[in-house]
């Protein structure tokens, strides 16, 4: 493989890898809207295309057309480098994520994977916590006492949550013995459901402790203090209008839809079918790249089915109750599953 | 590749470095002093110490540097006044800075036997790092962890208003 | 491809690189009059000299050079965390940030 031809694929799969993504952040807004919708026994969007379906296309358009306005006291350079900072490390973060077995065609690299990196679950780490900066900085340079307020609770809350949440990898880092994503999800890959790690590898605790900090970490509910609309009207992307404010929105989503990807992987095989050998695997080789394929899809959208199902059920934690949450109960919890973990894997 | 590599990462370096030194408010300085950060994390990975480069990026861009951003935020931090500094600071201070690099540039260029670095050069694995350091130097990295302890509590006992209500919540909300 | 990636950097210029940086960090500690900016130049110092290290890891072939590093971050991580906490207590006392202006030993 020629430098030109390599170089060449990689921009093919980037290409292809962020379409995909902004396509299934604008419908995971959609399943969100209609989700909650139907918790709260309303309909949702139903009025654009069919079952509403092309409301993410006619919500992007009019974030396009609105007024873009920068308020006058702000900071300008960070204002408008903030937004591109925290959409831009939502996005490069899947590049390490493998979506399916490594197939490769006329001589390419594998597909399914941006990078095989073999660091890849520290790679993920890293970028999520240069993201805090894109909040952090949005509302500091806004000048205005919601929006600072905001960016405060907000990186309080991610530096908080970071330590459980890398805390609650470190069990299933131990049983795989590699950082490598691939490497984590080949280990899962024998008895199907069976040796996932949450079930199999007793990770389930781990899985609960990252499932919380996983929350808090996306600013969701019931963590969604940084923008809670009734106590800060928006939190730190109050003074942000038009694309600017979309592009926050988008990074929410979209790290939501990594922090997903990064749980199908760790804990729930990744790509692998829950029923391993029952199934005999198909002799067609896209045939079984589909059916991979298909397995990370759909473990990934209960993962967002279970955010949205949250969101709309739970209420918001008061500021004092998470920060004791996070620092009393999931930190002492990770660390103790970490001591049984590897006591387990010493005495096996 | 790497000459690229190393001549663009270089080069943010030494601008955010400079730029921290012309930048009169904190924030600014605290932005360059991450992209500093972060190109170093490169060329860690660049000299095959990948392991390093995501504890830079993780430990150094998203640990220190938001605690310090978090602090600058907290405090309104405002831009600082333009003083000459101390007496010292200029007569002894910067004739020293200026020998010191000097000495040091002309050792490092007159060394024989540096080599070189290129993209092929082995990685240095987790694994190996790990091997060494939980068993030959398992007694610093034990020791690291109480200092770190240490710090926590010193930290604590430092900033907090009351060692029982840290945040002064309870003062606030009339003791709940 | 290969003679892509075989160009070569010589040592010297990362040991150069980690030599101005910390002269440059040198340098911010002496003008800078802000308590937090002297505390990011002490930061750019001790990057500096990690890069150092680093390179002499790669040049030995050393894994100890890395794991040097790895507890220069931890110790400069215990250091910022103590470090900013007096920060802070010595803007409750003092309300400013200013080096010129906290120059007595009392409260």
């Amino acid at each position: 493989m020629t430098i030109v031809q390599f170089i060449l694929w990689s921009v093919l799969k980037v290409a292809v890898v962020t379409v995909v993504m902004l396509l299934a952040v604008a419908y995971t807004v959609l399943l969100e809207r209609k989700l909650v919708g139907r918790i709260q026994n309303r309909w949702g969007p139903s009025r654009v295309g069919p079952f509403g379906l092309l409301q993410p296309l006619v919500d992007g358009a009019k974030s396009f057309l609105k007024e873009d306005i920068i308020p006058t006291g702000v900071y300008r350079p960070l204002y408008l480098i903030a937004p591109i900072l925290a959409l831009g490390c939502a996005l490069i973060s899947i590049g390490v994520v493998p979506f399916g077995v490594p197939v490769s065609v006329a001589g390419s690299p594998p597909l399914f994977q941006i990078a095989n990196v073999n660091i890849g679950l520290l790679v993920i780490l890293a970028v999520t916590s240069i993201g805090v900066y894109g909040i952090a900085l949005a509302g500091w340079s806004s000048n205005s006492k919601y929006s600072l307020l905001g960016a405060l609770r907000s990186s309080a809350q991610l530096v908080s949550y970071e330590l459980a949440l890398g805390l609650s990898l470190v069990g299933v880092v131990l049983r795989a013995g590699s950082l490598n994503l691939r490497v984590i999800v080949e280990q899962q890959a024998t008895q199907g459901m069976l040796s996932w790690n949450v079930f199999g590898g007793m990770q389930f605790v781990a899985f609960f402790i990252y499932l919380m900090a996983a929350y808090a970490e996306t600013n969701r509910s019931p963590f969604d203090l940084p923008e809670a609309e009734s106590e800060l009207t928006g939190g730190y992307h109050t003074e942000y209008s038009s694309m600017k404010f979309a592009m926050f929105f988008m990074a929410e989503y979209a790290n939501m839809i990594t922090v997903g990807c990064v749980a199908t992987l760790l804990f729930f095989g990744g790509w692998t079918s829950p029923f391993g050998d029952l199934i005999p695997p198909f002799e067609n080789v896209f045939f079984d790249a589909g059916l991979s394929l298909f397995w990370f899809v759909l473990k990934v959208f209960s993962f967002l089915f279970l955010y949205v199902w949250v969101r709309g059920t739970l209420p918001r934690f008061r500021y004092d109750q998470l920060m004791n949450f996070g620092w009393r109960w999931l930190m002492p919890l990770a660390i103790l599953n970490i001591v049984a973990t590897s006591l387990w894997l010493a005495y096996r | 590749m790497h000459l690229i590599l190393f001549l663009v990462f270089a080069g943010f370096c030494l601008v955010g470095a400079i730029n921290l030194l012309l930048q009169s408010h904190p924030i600014n300085s605290a932005l360059s002093l991450i992209v500093v950060m972060v190109s170093l994390a490169v060329l860690y990975l660049l000299l095959g110490a990948e392991f390093l480069a995501a504890a830079q990026v993780i430990v150094y861009a998203g640990a220190i540097m938001v605690l310090f951003t978090f602090v600058i935020m907290l405090l309104n931090a405002s831009r600082e006044e333009r003083t000459l500094g101390s007496r010292a600071a200029l007569r002894v201070g910067f004739p020293s800075v200026v020998a010191i690099l000097a000495i040091i540039a002309t050792v490092i260029l007159h060394t024989q036997g540096l080599g070189v670095a290129r993209l092929s050069d082995g990685i240095t694995s987790t694994e190996e790092l790990s091997a060494v350091l939980f068993t030959k130097l398992l007694l610093p990295f034990e020791v690291t962890s109480v200092l770190i302890l240490i710090a926590i509590l010193g930290a604590v006992a430092l900033a907090g208003h009351d060692a029982r209500d840290p945040q002064g919540i309870r003062e606030r909300t009339g003791g709940k | 491809m290969n003679a892509f990636f075989s160009q070569e950097v010589p040592l010297s210029w990362y040991l150069l690189l980690s030599a101005v940086l910390f002269s440059l960090g040198v340098v911010g500690f002496l003008i800078k009059r802000n308590l937090i900016t002297i505390f990011m130049s002490i930061e750019l110092m001790l990057n500096g000299v990690n890069l150092s290290f680093v390179t002499f890891a790669h040049q030995w072939h050393a894994v100890k050079g890395q794991i040097f590093v790895f507890f220069v971050m931890m110790v400069a991580a215990a250091e910022a965390a103590v470090g900013l906490a007096i920060i802070i207590a010595v803007f409750r006392a003092r309300a400013t940030l200013a080096v010129d202006r906290i120059d007595r030993m009392k409260l």
